[in-house]
């Protein structure tokens, strides 16, 4: 089903004088379905060579849209290693993930991101920290990007008391609302309409003649038919809010890919009249420029867009799904071979001369040594104990500086050992 | 309320016969059998019987069922009447009873009952209410199916009980199979029945085994929906239950009867129609009664069970007030200790069943 193309990276130095060279990179092959190979072409660095101008022709396709993204994108050495960082610490992250719930330390669903992680770093390099974000349960990268940490993670899939919600919510639950990140949520669809009542609040809360701060609903492709998401659209068009509709297309729904679930595959026209722009979700440079402009666009009061990342999971569903009895292996080891997202940040690092194989390797190493010592912090972390933590959080006081309310009578199964407060 | 004195009179004469009866309806067990293939089976069979019948949900053909239940039937009917569906429940939910309406019998799988809640509409209002508002016209034959209650590890919006959701509707049918035994019957006779019928599976359930009878699997074993089972005799205690807490139940039965506290345990098997006069009779029996139920207790089935109490003769036959036990009155936390505290353990059971035999309602 994918129609990829091997990325090849092909570095043309010119003859430029020592301050400036002139280079051309060919890369990131095709991201499957509907979008070209995309000629990545880095155009020129800065005397100091650390910005390059990379070409994004072919990244993107666009619906019912009078403008584009560019087909260039400016970037200096410094931002794309932290993208580089950002990404590589995400698929550590997800990869500890899977030996700690073999390992039998972590319980219930956990669905993993790897594979996509570009699609999370790209909308968060594209975002101002004013912009909310809410997503499906395949949250735990998100939240990463949004003020989270590996420690704040794991100690949540392992229940433990410094856990991001004191192990309250395990993998589908994390939210930070000091960075404007509002879940982790696990009913598929679900959080389209609330995401659209956080463009809605961005619209109210908006100066006028200013542009409004956005909000990004991201779901999956199966959670692209819920009905609630075409009432969502309806009304995010009929009243002109900042809302983008993201669907992280990684072709599967669960067992059930996307041309058995779907009626029509692109994803992006799904909107109707709505525009709509597809972006290779596996290049974290076109995610990035694509964010920019669809912000750009919906911000500026012209309405919600429809944005489709082109990406795929490398696990399973979850980890009850092995994922190899809908989709074969070749198909995963392709994408791994030649979409990579994180070999092609890789590769354009080193073709922009960011950074050569030695010191990739010198900075991959530390994000391990970084995660292995996060893990270790959160498995320190204390259970949290049914007193008070079983009961607090049922609800929020009206003011004042204690957060929480009791009610009256929390009961417990042994009515004896029930609460009063 | 009688006398104390009465009650007890009264009780030794009902003792002995009942006995009996409990010995005469016992039969050999033979085989061992997962609840999962028991529903699997089930389902199977009815297809064969009636072309009429059909299933559809999420996941139910090509992978087999998100819990295996539908294992093989897509393989054996194919897809016309093993259908894979997208993930919108509200709509194929609507279909399904559409399709009802037109006396096709269908079967409908939420991945888990949580899911339903998309739906909880149209089978509120589109399938319990259609009978009776087409004054008999227009009948649902249709089962609702899926896993319910709490799992492991999956928090607050994946682990919670809808059969006080559920069993609150006028139209519905809602049964709550324990074992293997009672997923076989229930699930046919839910088939078989012309009216909308939800079922309650439990995921912790489906791969446990359990002795079942030649009888249970005959092709025509059917378990009559509106009747409770006994699972076990008792004479100081009834412990009324469903679903995955019969098993808890029993449990405690047998801690409680080293101590020499008798339970009488008994298996709701059927929520909507609850059946009364089995619980009644059995506390007119024991003369205490408590109720265990994993979901919230406000409104819950042992809110219910305490009403009937109070609005039926069992009232006098009790020796100490009724007492619940439930699911902690909060959202399900995720941190394994938390969850536990959050549901009914066996130390639970025999505190409240200890409490309750040492407390006597003297009038
Ligand atoms: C309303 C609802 N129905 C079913 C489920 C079970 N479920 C969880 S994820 C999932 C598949 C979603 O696929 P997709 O939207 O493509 O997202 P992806 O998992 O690929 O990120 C299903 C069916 C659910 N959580 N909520
Ligand atoms: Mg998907």
């Amino acid at each position: 089903m994918f129609a990829t193309k091997a990325a090849s990276l092909l570095l043309r130095r010119s003859a430029a004088s020592a301050s400036s060279s002139m280079a051309a990179v060919r890369g990131a092959g095709s991201v499957g379905s509907g979008i070209a190979a995309n000629n990545l072409r880095f155009l020129s660095s800065s005397s100091t060579n650390s910005t390059a101008t990379f070409d994004l022709t072919g990244s993107f396709e666009t619906y019912n849209l009078e403008t584009s993204p560019n087909n260039t994108i400016d970037m200096t050495k410094e931002e794309l290693l932290s993208h580089f960082e950002l990404m590589y610490t995400m698929r550590r992250m997800e990869i500890t993930c899977d030996n700690e719930y073999k390992a039998r330390a972590i319980r219930g669903f956990c669905h993993l991101y790897d594979g996509q992680e570009a699609v999370a770093t790209g909308i968060n390099a594209a975002f101002e920290p004013e912009d909310s974000w809410i997503t499906s349960y395949r949250c735990h990268c998100t939240a990463l990007a949004r003020g989270g940490s590996v420690a704040s993670v794991l100690g949540e899939l392992f229940g433990n008391v410094d856990g991001q919600t004191k192990g309250k919510g395990g993998s589908m639950h994390f939210y930070n609302k000091a960075h404007n990140f509002y879940g982790g949520q696990g009913i598929v669809g679900a959080q389209v309409p609330v995401g659209l009542g956080l463009a809605f609040a961005n619209h109210y809360n908006a100066t006028p003649g200013k542009p409004m701060q956005v909000a990004i609903a991201c779901y999956g492709d199966g959670a692209a038919n819920q009905g609630q998401i075409w009432e969502s659209a309806n009304m995010a068009s009929l009243w002109n809010l900042p809302m983008i509709f993201c669907i992280e297309n990684n072709h599967y729904g669960m067992g059930t890919s996307m041309d058995r679930h779907s009626s029509h595959s692109d994803y992006y026209k799904m909107g109707n009249h709505i525009p709509g722009l597809r972006i290779d979700g596996m290049n974290v440079l076109a995610v990035k420029e694509g964010m920019r402009f669809v912000k750009e666009f919906v911000g500026g009061g012209n309405g919600p867009m429809y944005v489709e990342m082109m990406t795929y999971r490398y696990h399973g569903h979850s980890m009850s799904d092995p994922g190899t009895t809908y989709r074969n292996r070749e198909e995963i080891a392709l994408t791994r071979s030649t979409r990579d997202p994180l070999e092609f940040v890789k590769r354009t690092l080193i073709d922009a001369g960011f950074a050569d194989a030695e010191q990739i390797k010198e900075i991959e190493k530390n994000i391990r040594k970084d995660v292995a010592a996060q893990v270790m912090k959160a498995k320190a972390s204390p259970k949290p104990s049914i007193e008070p933590h079983l009961f607090e959080y049922v609800f929020t006081s009206n003011g004042g500086k204690e957060q929480n309310e009791f009610p009256p009578h929390i009961r417990m199964p042994d009515f004896q050992k029930s609460k009063y407060y | 309320m009688f006398s104390a004195g009465y009650r007890s009179i009264a009780r030794r004469c009902h003792a002995s016969s009942t006995l009996l009866q409990s010995q005469a309806k016992r039969t050999m067990a033979t085989t061992e059998m997962t609840v999962r293939d028991a529903i699997n089976s089930a389902i199977d069979e009815e297809m064969e019987r009636d072309e009429k019948v059909f299933i559809l949900g999420e996941e139910v053909a090509q992978y087999q069922g998100a819990y295996k239940v539908t294992k093989g039937l897509f393989q054996k009917y194919g897809s016309k009447r093993v259908i894979d569906t997208p993930i919108t429940e509200m709509g194929f939910t609507g279909m399904a009873i559409g399709a009802a309406y037109k006396d096709l019998r269908p079967i409908v799988e939420f991945m888990t009952w949580n899911f339903s809640m998309q739906a909880i509409d149209q089978i509120v209002n589109s399938a319990a209410k259609q009978y009776y508002m087409s004054a008999g016209d227009i009948a649902c034959p249709i089962v609702f199916r899926g896993p319910n209650g709490n799992a492991a590890g999956t928090s607050a919006q994946h682990s919670q009980c809808f059969a006080a959701w559920y069993s609150s509707v006028p139209g519905l049918k809602v049964v709550a199979p324990y074992n293997s035994e009672d997923a076989r019957g229930l699930t046919k006779a839910a088939i078989r029945d012309n009216n909308p019928v939800v079922i309650l599976e439990h995921e912790l359930m489906y791969g446990v085994s359990f002795p079942v009878s030649d009888e249970v699997l005959k092709s025509d074993f059917v378990i009559p929906i509106g009747k409770a089972k006994i699972e076990r005799e008792g004479t100081d205690v009834t412990i009324v239950t469903f679903s995955k807490m019969v098993g808890l139940a029993l449990e405690a039965a047998e801690v409680l009867s080293a101590s020499g506290t008798s339970c009488e345990v008994i298996n709701l098997r059927s929520i909507r129609p609850i059946d009364r006069d089995t619980i009644i009779n059995s506390v007119k029996k024991t003369g205490r009664i408590v109720s265990i139920e994993t979901g919230w207790p406000q409104c819950g089935i042992g809110s219910e069970i305490a009403a009937i109490m109070m609005e039926s003769d069992a009232f006098n036959w009790l020796d100490a007030p009724m007492e619940r036990i439930t699911g902690a009155d909060v959202p399900m936390p995720y941190a394994t200790d938390l969850e536990n505290a959050a549901l009914p353990q066996v130390e639970d059971v025999v505190a409240t069943v200890n409490r309750l035999t040492k407390r006597q309602l003297v009038a």
